[in-house]
């Protein structure tokens, strides 16, 4: 285990804090609230087009830190291993953790690694945490929400429960067949720094844009009209939904953000994103046409209403 | 996926249902999508909301997990717990009721139930794992019935002997002859299912126009299709001319697929079979032919299945397109997509799933 810790993790993980291998890492004080955050990955496959379970357990947490406005500054990594999962498949997904908190501006302060025996968990299960400053966080006032108030959404939807169903069965697909896995640390400070009239963020994973909408309706008591002609959705994806009967808005992201924006500002906060790496493909693709109750609406390339509900029970079991 | 794009384009689909709007409609006419993936289609991209007044849609049996009755699942769930068996299925009949459980509970108890997307997977899971019985629960119409009769071929041809077949397999010819000769199903034309005729041909369904006079059009998925095989139908009622016509030329031949059915004749024989709302329908089914009963997972049962249905549940009524599923007691109360009581409310082709999740709050 000492040998795991001092060649494999401490080496990668460049934290000061992490080197003196003490039982917790000491932050300081700061003057400002902080937001703290946790979430653990069970994927399966480890390795997917476009990312591994270390991409995902740091831009996973990473991504809630800053939906909440938070600027991601420090994680935990906690890994409980299978006995026999081979050294090169470790070092692979260290490695990327590694690289995806580099990415994400986030420094890995402490750990903790486990290994149980075979059969017990399935290669390799990640925790981590995550603590941000919270400069943003006031900024997003929920109570704001105003009919007309327009809603974004960040790029093409499903990628990531695609890349994942795909492996899963052994598909070919093409480069843009990838999960959309990463942190979007750059993305939303771009939108943050420069727009103060975002009412409010999510990050649409589990359950798709779909679960994202109903829950944000649900809590804030209103109504949203989605116009499907204007959901961006990758070939790949719609090839797939039509193969197997998925709905692109049900499946899960891991590299998207669903933004509220006041109207006066939409074009202005889906210029700023389409300038990002993550933004390229964003669109707005619905109001807030009633505050008097709750729904997701959607209007449908027939030019006819129906409801957009929640997707019920698992499509995929363990995508994230 | 640029040649389907054709068959969503707004105007063209806004176009054919101006269209059908100016039909002359003398009464209501009443259509039937025999097919869950229609029905599924037509919630989806709201079609009934374009179509006038006095065209109703009702859904029919062509859901497939829909028409598979409790007993089946009360089954598969008994095959499940005995030792060293997995069972492999469609995903979708995880979740189907059983008397006591569904697939779904029998998996969290411990038995090795996993979802499959295809025939072909099941049957390398049995070379894979020599030492564990691998069944298959084969559910569905002709369209899945050749591809688990090629499986269950390559198992037979490898003397994969730990590989079973529990077939629920239903045919759909005979099923419609029953559906349609109830005088309850009140039905002036017929949506036909696209991929089951692409494996059958038109052939076995001349008999419903020629000797029921009932209109029929076989038709794709995509919205336009749906839109165009209603005009179809509706033109052929208002005429007074039934026929069966196809407007899904693109994947159906007249004539279907004529080696898909030659490995369906190879492994298989037309049995009875129970259908969930309609019964014991006879040769309304297929199981392996003798020749292949030790890759007959029927062996593996010993005892009938004390079944029970909810006495309220309304499945039957809706798959023989008697009731619309807002008219059953249970719809959306006690039973839902989270917490279903009747198959239809399960499937992702369920008419009840369908209206459901797609029609608004206001319009049930």
């Amino acid at each position: 285990m000492r040998d795991l810790i001092h060649k494999i993790l401490a080496p990668r993980y460049g934290s000061t804090e992490l080197h003196k291998l003490q039982d917790g890492a000491l932050l300081g004080a700061h003057a400002r609230e902080i937001i703290f955050t946790t979430d653990s990955y069970v994927v399966q496959p480890l390795h997917f087009p476009g990312g591994d379970i270390g991409t995902l357990a740091v831009s996973g947490t990473v991504n809630d830190l800053l939906v909440m406005g938070a600027e991601p500054r420090w994680l935990s990594v906690g890994m409980i291993i299978e006995e026999g999962l081979q050294m090169a498949v470790l070092e692979m997904i260290v490695d990327s953790i590694a690289r995806t908190a580099a990415l994400a501006g986030v420094e890995i302060v402490t750990g903790d690694t486990k290994v149980v025996p075979r059969g017990r968990c399935d290669g390799l299960y990640i925790n981590t945490s995550g603590i941000g400053l919270a400069p943003f966080h006031h900024g997003l006032s929920s109570e704001s929400v105003a009919i007309g108030d327009a809603v974004i959404i960040s790029g093409t939807l499903g990628d990531h429960a695609v890349a994942i169903l795909g492996s899963r069965m052994d598909m070919k697909y093409s480069h843009d067949g990838k999960s959309d896995c990463a942190p979007l640390t750059a993305m939303v400070s771009a939108v943050l720094r420069q727009h103060r009239d975002v009412k409010w963020m999510r990050d649409p994973t589990r359950g798709g844009l779909a679960a994202c909408l109903d829950e944000f309706a649900t809590s804030k008591n209103c109504a949203v009209l989605v116009q499907e002609q204007q959901l961006p959705v990758a070939p790949s994806t719609h090839a797939l939904c039509e193969l197997l009967g998925f709905d692109p808005l049900h499946l899960a992201n891991e590299g998207k953000i669903m933004f509220l924006v006041a109207s006066r500002s939409a074009d202005a906060v889906l210029a700023t994103l389409r300038t990002t790496e993550h933004g390229a493909n964003a669109a707005v693709i619905g109001t807030i046409t009633s505050l008097a109750k709750a729904g997701v609406t959607i209007e449908t390339l027939t030019g006819a209403s129906r409801r957009l509900s929640r997707p019920t029970g698992e499509l995929l079991p363990r995508i994230c | 996926m640029k040649a389907l794009a054709a068959y969503r384009d707004r105007d063209r689909i806004l176009s054919v249902a101006s269209q059908i709007r100016t039909l002359p409609m003398p009464r209501a006419i009443r259509l039937m999508e025999v097919c869950g993936g229609h029905t599924a289609a037509i919630y989806r991209y709201g079609l009934r909301q374009l179509l006038p007044a006095p065209i109703d849609l009702v859904s029919g049996p062509g859901c497939p997990v829909c028409v598979t009755p409790t007993a089946y699942v009360d089954h598969a769930i008994a095959i499940a717990a005995l030792p060293n068996v997995t069972v492999t299925t469609f995903g979708d009949l995880l979740r189907v009721p059983g008397t006591q459980k569904s697939l779904n509970h029998a998996g969290a108890d411990g038995c090795d139930v996993r979802v499959v997307y295809s025939p072909a997977d099941a049957v390398e899971l049995a070379r894979s794992h020599s030492n564990r019985i691998i069944v298959f629960l084969g559910i569905g119409f002709e369209t899945s019935a050749c591809t688990i009769a090629a499986a269950t071929r390559d198992a037979v041809r490898d003397k994969l002997m730990n590989f079973k077949l529990f077939s629920a397999i239903k045919t759909m010819p005979r099923a419609l002859s029953t559906l349609l000769s109830n005088p309850e199903t009140r039905v002036d034309g017929l949506i036909l299912p696209g991929h089951v005729t692409a494996i059958t041909g038109t052939a076995p369904y001349e008999f419903i126009a020629c000797d029921l006079g009932i209109a029929c059009c076989v038709s794709g998925f995509e919205p336009l299709d749906l839109l165009q095989s209603i005009y179809s139908v509706t033109t052929q009622i208002v005429a007074g001319r039934p026929q069966v016509l196809n407007s899904y030329r693109r994947a159906v031949r007249d004539n279907g697929n004529a080696l898909a059915r030659e490995i369906m004749n190879e492994m298989f024989e037309p049995c009875a079979m129970t259908w969930r709302g309609l019964g014991e329908v006879p040769a309304s089914g297929l199981r392996l032919k003798p020749e292949f009963a030790e890759w007959d997972a029927a062996s593996l049962i010993n005892a009938p299945a004390t079944t029970r249905e909810h006495p309220g549940c309304r499945c039957g009524a809706v798959l023989r397109g008697e009731c619309h599923p807002t008219e059953c007691r249970l719809f959306g109360k006690s039973c839902t997509p989270e917490s279903p009581i009747g198959a239809c409310m399960v499937s992702s082709e369920g008419a009840c799933a369908a209206v459901y999740h797609y029609q608004l709050a206001d319009a049930i």
